[in-house]
């Protein structure tokens, strides 16, 4: 986890309600389009690019979240790529990886940072 | 070495055998010729009778020109062999044709007996052997109103059979006092008689024809010994059959005393290098008229010639299971009491119209025989307990008993049967041969077949195939592929009837119980479908979101540019015209791309999420309610306009139409389903092609079932004719369930029905004759899924808490901006990359 004195670089997104567990949605942060995930089994929190580049579309927080083996994925709503929600590296190609965030629950509320 | 030249004469069912075991042997050492006096290839005779139910010639044919040329097989058609030259080892034809053989094979078959009562080879007098003779019938039939079948026996039903699907009065006319007198005993032909009667065929026993002279009412009259008489249009004649040993009698070759070429075990007969197979051979003294003993024989001949004579044939069963003009009757071993000592067990149910007769030896350890009418589920026990001479049950009578009759109840399980046990007659499949096709690697029914082709001839050994792979699977620790995905170790029916079973209501809770890992997009869709097939909850509750594809999560299919489509339902295709205008009005509002679909409905392109909510609020306020275009679920009922205009409509369909969309409309499934209701035989509505098809008739519907378009087209089989609108609802509502009980996911009804064991005669049982008792259960399951009905639309509008959801961001008001679009036919688009860097760059 992030040492606490980063916290000043943390961006509030949303209350940790709006989320829908097992759901995904989509923020605009840093005129970016991030989607995040959170899988309440773990309690975990994942953010990654909105958009898919293979359907060439921003729609990866509407995929699904799914495991295997010990991987948490996003699968793509448009075409079912499967992405790994903490490298960002694609599953099914080793062409595409998404970038990826810094997420973290705070006070109740969702919080995105830039990857170092 | 110069090749080995076979001549085959004849080639029907085994003489095709006979060539396609040669084929598969070696080939290159032979050369093969075969000729036949019919004007096709071999084609399957068992299966000839479906002549009258649609199949063709084409599809009966067990190989075709192709395949014999590609294998270098010759073959001459339309060409009888009319004699044979031993000296010179030439076989004669009948256009002068002469051929030499090393090897010669007579697989003649054998021919209708036809008595010799004067008057029977007049015009409409015919024989039921070739799809000649039943081109001949069909013929007849349409201008006969009355037709007599001479001769109880097997053939004869089945020819009487064809009379009633010909729609002509059918009589049987039988000179022994029973029906089929080599097959059952006293109790059991009276039984057959009397449901027989029961479907309207008249059976007229111990009658004797002695002349068939010009009749006053009808074509013909038939005199009999007894001083009566009866009236008709045509006649045919299944008096039994002969082998056709011709060849042999004209040359010498010997012959029993009452016909049939002698052959020893190696099926050589008494000429040097000729053999006989097949229904014109005699083994010690015994013609088989079955196709299974025939096969047995092409497989001993081919292997001693190729110089193997350890094959043997040592004779062959006769028991037979059938179904006659829908009736089914069994007969295994000896029936008829001729087994000094043997005792019996009689079950007679007048009222179920079932009997049972159980024959055991002497001191009630081993079975005789048995004779099954009405119900023939013991059939498979039975017959593996006869072949393999095994130890009866401490009280045998629990074989014939009703429920205990099944193959669990007895406790003779196929686990109980030796490798040796033959499993499939027709190609001589036994337990061992399904043993070491699993060790080999086969899993499902399917490589089963392709690897061993058992349940591939007549079918009668489906169930009992299944039973030994399955059980051999298990045995061998091998774990059936079946599982759905990595997180559950159970199919998807399993898994519906885990959850119907305990009652599980979310997709966490079915984790616990039986799953790991947090699953995937293959298991979370399908338990969702599940979910919402028996409980039909609100599929946006929270505990469900996360299982949706974004399609039933956003209630709307995602388009390639992440924007959804928006299909008002448009029951049966019917809108009014203010209708219409208020899908105009919103379509301009929201500028959304307009089409009408193949669905016979109008789908509106390019809503963004945030814009769905305003849409559809349009669309619910003026009565609509969603298309479920987006489910797998009920799609469209698809209509005709029917009676209420069309000139020809016979039925309302297009009111049938509406009502059918109405009752399943929401209810989730394995796949997407579609009806087509069409109000004639015209079938305007296309209905063939659908999930449901409905076709009006003039005494009601005709309902097809398992049709299909898509990428693998496919028309629906008849499950059922001129039924009632109760009776097709009540069909349709078992039909439906069933099918979301048992399929697989993503399986459409076609490839559902082409994968159940027995199709849709197994169908039928469980739908119109409830064979599994469930009916009830089902119609009630349905019956609760329309009473939770719900306009998913209607209920997400009216819930703030659900309307969040709707927006790009959850953090932002702006829309998505990665969209971009074009206009195209006054119409707007979505722009592809290259047309969006143009319009930056202008
Ligand atoms: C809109 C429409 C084409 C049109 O412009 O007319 C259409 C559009 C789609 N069809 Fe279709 N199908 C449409 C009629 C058909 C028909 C014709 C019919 O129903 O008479 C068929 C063949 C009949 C059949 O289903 O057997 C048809 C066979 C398919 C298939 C192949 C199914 C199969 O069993 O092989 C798919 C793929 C699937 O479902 O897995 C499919 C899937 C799709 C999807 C959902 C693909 C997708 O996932 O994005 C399309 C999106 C619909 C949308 O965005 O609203 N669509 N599709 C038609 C909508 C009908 C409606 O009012 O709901
Ligand atoms: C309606 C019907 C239903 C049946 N149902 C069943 C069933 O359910 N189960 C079952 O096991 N069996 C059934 N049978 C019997 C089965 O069809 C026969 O056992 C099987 O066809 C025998 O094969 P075969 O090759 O010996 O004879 P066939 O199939 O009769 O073939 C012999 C061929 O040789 C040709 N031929 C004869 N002489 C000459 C010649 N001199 N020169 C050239 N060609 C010649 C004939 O024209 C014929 O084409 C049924 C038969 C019929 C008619
Ligand atoms: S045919 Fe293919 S492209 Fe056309 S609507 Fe159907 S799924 Fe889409
Ligand atoms: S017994 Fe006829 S197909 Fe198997």
């Amino acid at each position: 986890m992030e040492a606490k004195s980063n916290d000043t670089t943390w961006t509030d997104i949303c209350p940790l309600n709006d989320l829908t567990p097992d759901a995904g949605i989509c923020a605009l942060f840093n005129q970016q389009q991030v989607a995040i995930f959170l899988c309440k089994q773990s309690n975990s929190v994942y953010a990654v690019d909105n958009f898919d580049p293979f359907g060439e579309a921003n729609v990866l927080s509407r995929g699904i979240i799914g495991s295997t083996a010990d991987i948490t994925y996003v699968a793509s709503p448009l075409y079912k790529q499967r992405f790994n929600l903490v490298t960002g590296e694609c599953l099914d190609s080793e062409e595409h990886k998404l970038k990826t965030f810094n997420v973290r629950i705070e006070n109740d509320h969702i919080q995105l940072k830039e990857a170092s | 070495m110069s090749k080995q030249r076979i001549v085959v004469v004849g080639n029907g069912m085994v003489g095709h055998k006979f060539i396609d075991t040669i084929i598969g042997t070696d080939e290159s050492k032979y050369e093969v010729i075969t000729f036949s006096e019919e004007s096709r290839l071999a084609y399957d005779r068992v299966q000839l009778s479906y002549f009258f139910s649609g199949k063709t010639a084409e599809d009966l044919a067990l190989t075709d020109a192709a395949y014999y040329e590609e294998n270098g097989i010759k073959f001459v058609l339309n060409d009888k062999v009319v004699d044979l030259d031993f000296d010179n080892r030439n076989v004669i034809t009948a256009s002068g044709r002469v051929e030499s053989y090393d090897k010669l094979v007579l697989a003649t078959g054998s021919y209708p007996f036809v008595p010799p009562i004067p008057g029977n080879d007049q015009e409409h007098c015919h024989v039921y052997r070739t799809i000649d003779d039943l081109e001949a019938i069909t013929q007849s039939g349409e201008t006969s109103k009355t037709g007599v079948v001479i001769g109880g026996g097997l053939l004869g039903l089945e020819a009487g059979n064809a009379l009633v699907n010909l729609g002509v009065e059918t009589h049987i006319v039988e000179f022994a006092p029973r029906l089929m007198a080599v097959q059952l005993d006293d109790g059991g032909g009276a039984l057959l008689k009397r449901k027989i009667e029961g479907l309207g065929v008249h059976v007229h026993t111990e009658k004797a024809t002695t002349e068939i002279v010009a009749g006053t009412t009808s074509r013909y009259r038939m005199n009999f010994a007894d001083g009566s008489h009866l009236e008709t249009d045509m006649i045919i004649f299944s008096a039994g059959i002969r082998p056709q040993d011709e060849l042999a009698r004209k040359t010498g070759i010997p012959i029993g005393e009452r016909g049939g070429i002698v052959i020893n075990n190696h099926c050589e007969t008494g000429v040097e290098d000729v053999y006989a197979i097949g229904e014109c051979a005699l083994w010690e003294n015994f013609i088989f008229g079955l196709v299974a003993p025939g096969y047995q024989m092409a497989k001993v001949a081919a292997a001693h010639m190729h110089g193997d004579s350890d094959s043997e044939f040592t004779g062959a069963d006769m028991s037979t299971k059938l179904k006659l003009l829908g009736i089914d009757v069994a007969s295994i071993g000896e029936v008829h009491g001729k087994t000094p000592g043997a005792q019996s067990y009689t079950y007679h149910d007048e009222i179920e119209q079932v009997y049972k007769r159980l024959i055991v030896s002497a001191d009630g350890t081993k079975m005789v025989g048995a004779v099954l009418v009405g119900d023939v589920e013991a059939y498979g026990t039975l017959l593996q307990l006869k072949l393999n001479d095994m130890k009866l049950p401490a009280n045998p009578s629990v074989l014939i008993l009703p429920s205990s009759g099944g193959e669990e109840a007895a406790g003779m399980g196929v686990d109980a049967l030796p490798d040796t046990a033959a499993i499939c007659s027709c190609f001589d499949v036994s337990k061992g041969d399904i043993k070491n096709a699993v060790v080999a690697g086969c899993c499902s029914m399917g490589e089963l077949k392709a690897s061993t082709k058992a349940t591939t001839g007549c079918g009668g050994c489906s169930a009992l195939a299944k039973q030994v792979l399955d059980n051999e699977l298990s045995n061998l620790g091998f774990e059936v592929k079946k599982d759905i995905c990595e997180h559950f170790a159970y199919s998807r029916q399993e898994l519906a009837d885990i959850i119907r079973v305990k009652k599980i209501k979310t997709f966490s809770a079915l984790l616990a119980e039986c799953g790991s890992g947090i699953g995937c997009e293959i298991c979370k869709p399908a338990v969702a479908s599940i979910l919402a097939s028996y409980w039909n909850a609100y599929v946006l509750e929270d505990e469900h979101i996360g299982l949706q594809d974004t399609n039933d999560n956003y209630l709307g299919n995602m388009q390639k540019d992440g924007t959804y489509s928006v299909v008002p339902r448009i029951p049966g295709g019917e809108i009014t015209p203010d209708g219409l205008i208020v899908i105009g009005q919103v379509a301009k509002e929201f500028d959304l791309y307009t089409k009408i679909t193949g669905g016979a409905r109008v789908d509106l392109f390019g809503a963004q999420l945030h814009e769905l909510p305003a849409i559809w609020k349009k669309l619910v306020d003026a009565g609509f309610e969603t298309g479920h275009a987006y489910g797998k679920s009920l799609r469209t009922v698809k209509s005709c306009v029917g009676s209420t205009w069309c000139r020809y409509g016979l039925k309302n369909s297009i009111g049938f139409a509406i009502d059918l969309e109405n009752r399943y409309k929401g209810l989730r499934s394995p796949h997407k389903v579609k009806f087509g209701v069409s109000g004639c035989t015209r079938e305007c509505a296309e209905a063939q092609g659908k999930d449901f098809g409905l076709i009006a008739t003039d005494s009601g519907w005709n309902l097809y079932v398992g049709g299909n378009g898509g990428m693998r087209p496919r028309h629906g089989d008849l499950f059922a004719s001129d039924l009632s609108d109760e009776q097709l609802r009540t069909y349709v509502d078992r039909i439906y369930m069933f099918y979301i009980r048992t399929a697989d996911r993503l399986q459409r009804t076609s490839v559902w029905l082409e994968n159940m064991e027995g199709g849709i005669e197994y169908l039928r049982e469980v739908v119109i004759n409830d064979s599994l008792n469930i009916a009830t259960e089902l119609e009630a399951e349905m019956e609760t899924n329309i009473e939770n009905y719900q306009c998913e639309w209607k209920t997400t509008i009216e819930d703030p808490e659900k309307l969040k959801r709707f927006k790009h961001y959850i953090n932002s008001t702006e829309a998505d901006t990665g969209l971009a679009f074009k206009v195209e036919r006054e119409q707007r688009f979505p722009a592809s990359k290259k047309e969006i860097l143009i319009k930056e760059l202008s």
